[in-house]
């Protein structure tokens, strides 16, 4: 595309010149020409490819649940969307996105400010330990919590004394939607934070601001977009958690079964046409988030 | 004296950034500090705002030791190298930045807002943000914001270093009408001696965290105290053997001496006066600077630079020459 670009621009400042440019100027079309039907054959080719895939891989998929969710016709797809149990998932769903998005992001506020401010001693250790999260499988991290909250757990006298079941209750579900979550508010602000550095801060502090002000009136203003992008895909990734949340919460029906959990019993009971309707639920969340997120991606950009 | 430091050290990781720093800077006067890159200015200036914290010394400001004072009680005004300007803020909010944090009343501030923007003279400006202004305008602006709070003590580092040559002329000569207009006493930081020497009352020269010396301009160039001063202020040959040339006293402790351009004549064979003395050397080089020629000369096996006007008869590459030194400067480092 580049290229193509730059032949126009040869071209047209060609043109006032007298004759003798002329050849060049033919010249330059031809190869023009030859660049881009060259071109032009790879770009469609590699266009096609990319679209056939997503269509297969992506978009086909989820055209399969909406039809299957509405195989047996629109009142048994109400149904199974007013069930009382996915009523209840979806509650909880949501429950365990808004407060593992609240939580990361207070955190992930405070981790990429300490880090892109202060020069400490462990600073790159604690960048890795953010990514933990990431490169940790979902089913581990149940697993890790169990051990650390469960009956044999060390810390169960920890969840004793706060008078809660971490384990097997709605407090297991929400921990592990915040673990998985964790990183990606923190990833998302710290490079414009570090982009920006610290003599606006400072300047504000000479003048008496405090550290709420200068949050507020300088920090803030630089990472908005960016933060609000990453809480786009905090949330995204908390309504789909299915791993960790499947370990940790033992599945009580009614109980600690989130979204992705309810539709994996519906259909492992051979309920189908619910399990779909349920997912539905899911598509129609992401294809929001996808709205959000592209209109912030575009905020961002400018 | 209204600004003192004694014997400030600083430390990064066991990098000495100042090393024993003991200065003063008496009131209403504006002082450079001048240093070649990494030499310590920018950090002497921090911990002056109170952005940096000695690991030992004393910071005193109008007779009272600040060093357990945070930075934004010391009355200072800071001019960031980058300026720094809040970017997400107008230009008015921006020099208002200062008084709405003291909590000022908003009618007072609108006017001394109006009235600094008047003084930098970009009345019309105040709505713009800070990336639709060309960098000396930026450099307005940050002053402006600086001295917004009325501050005893303003800090500039490196105010033009981000500017074009030509405007950074200007400004200078701008920055010295407005501090003088303000009069408030102010410390600056450049690497440019150029730069020091127009606009400071006093420079102090840093080189490798410690202070090398204190004093006006003129009294720098004339009388440098050290080696590293002599070469960095004005323009200078060194040579490690002055014995070869004639008519000084040899001092035999002194291995290095500097010799200013200025203080060397030439006698061509065209020049109206000529003299018996002197001594015998030869052109091997003349370059035109603009409203002089600079010459090189050898006498025996040293090349020196001196100037020479434009009046002058011309001197030819090659041409034996008279040369007369008025004045070497020993340094026995
Ligand atoms: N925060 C820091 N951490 C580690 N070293 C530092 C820090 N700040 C300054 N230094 C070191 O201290 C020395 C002096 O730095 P300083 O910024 O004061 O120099 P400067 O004279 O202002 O130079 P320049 O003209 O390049 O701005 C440098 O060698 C620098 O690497
Ligand atoms: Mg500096």
């Amino acid at each position: 595309m580049a290229n193509k670009k730059a032949f126009h621009k040869k071209e047209s400042r060609s043109k006032p010149l007298p004759a003798e440019t002329d050849t060049l100027t033919e010249i330059s079309k031809v190869i023009e020409q030859k660049h881009n039907t060259g071109s032009k054959k790879v770009e469609i080719c590699l266009i096609v490819i990319s679209l056939l895939f997503l269509f297969v891989m992506l978009l086909l998929p989820l055209l399969v649940v909406v039809i299957s969710a509405l195989k047996d016709g629109f009142t048994a797809y109400m149904n199974a969307v007013t069930d009382s149990y996915t009523i209840k998932a979806l509650t909880l769903t949501i429950l365990a996105t808004v407060i593992a998005v609240v939580i990361n992001t207070v955190f992930g506020i405070f981790a990429a400010w300490t880090i892109s401010k202060y020069h400490f001693r462990g600073k790159q250790f604690l960048v890795s330990l953010i990514d933990i999260p990431f490169a940790i499988s979902p089913v581990i991290a149940g697993l890790i919590f169990i051990l650390t909250f469960g009956n044999i757990g060390w810390a169960k006298g920890l969840a004793d004394l706060l008078g809660t079941k971490i384990v097997f209750a709605v407090p297991g579900v929400v921990i592990a939607t915040i673990f998985v979550t964790f990183p990606f508010i923190s990833r998302e602000i710290l490079p414009v934070l570090n982009a920006q550095g610290k003599d606006e801060e400072e300047a504000a502090a000479l003048m008496g601001a405090s550290g709420f002000k200068i949050f507020r009136k300088i920090t803030f203003p630089h990472i908005k977009w960016a933060l609000l992008y990453g809480i786009i895909l905090c949330s995204a990734r908390a309504m789909g958690e299915f791993g960790a949340v499947s370990v940790l919460s033992g599945r009580l029906r009614g109980k600690t079964t989130t979204l992705p959990l309810h539709v994996e019993i519906l259909y492992n009971e051979f309920n189908t046409t619910a399990a779909f309707a349920v997912s539905s639920i899911l598509v129609i969340l992401a294809v929001l988030i996808l709205i959000a997120r592209n209109i912030v991606e575009y905020k961002k950009k400018q | 004296m209204y600004v003192e430091l004694k014997h400030i050290y600083k430390t990064f990781d066991g990098f000495h950034a100042s090393d024993d720093v003991s200065f003063g800077i008496q009131k209403g006067n504006l002082v450079a500090l001048l240093g070649p890159s990494g030499s310590g200015k920018t950090t002497i200036l921090r911990m002056i705002a109170g952005l940096d914290v000695p690991n030992s010394g004393e910071i005193i400001i109008d007779n009272v030791v600040v060093n357990d004072i945070p930075g934004s009680k010391r009355g200072i005004g800071f001019v960031f190298q980058n300026y720094a300007l809040f970017r997400y803020m107008t230009v008015f909010d921006n020099i208002a930045f200062g008084l709405e944090v003291q909590k000022v009343k908003k009618p007072v501030i609108k006017n001394r807002v109006k009235e600094l923007l008047k003084l930098i003279g970009l009345e019309d400006l105040g709505g713009r943000y800070p990336n639709q202004l060309s960098g000396g305008q930026r450099q307005r602006v940050a002053f402006a914001r600086a001295l917004a709070p009325n501050p005893h003590l303003l800090l500039l580092d490196e105010p033009f270093a981000a500017i074009d040559a030509k405007v950074r002329k200007e400004l200078r000569t701008w920055l010295r009408e407005m501090i003088s207009q303000v009069g408030v006493t102010s410390i600056f930081v450049t690497h440019d001696q150029e730069e020091a020497i127009e606009v400071a009352d006093e420079i102090i020269v840093t080189n490798k965290g410690k202070v090398e010396q204190i004093g006006t301009p003129i009294d720098i160039y004339h009388n440098p105290k050290t080696l590293f001063v002599a070469q960095f202020i004005g323009q200078s040959t060194i040579i490690n053997n002055h014995r070869t040339l004639k008519d000084f006293n040899v001092n035999e402790d002194c291995s290095a001496a500097v010799l200013r351009p200025r203080n060397i004549k030439l006698f061509g064979k065209n020049d109206a006066d000529s003299i018996t003395g002197g001594q015998n050397g030869t052109v091997v080089d003349t370059s035109f600077r603009g409203d002089y020629m600079e010459i090189k000369v050898k006498i025996d096996d040293i090349v020196l630079i001196a100037f020479r006007d434009l009046e002058e008869p011309s001197l030819s590459v090659g041409e034996k020459i008279k040369v007369t030194i008025k004045q070497l400067h020993l340094f026995s480092e």
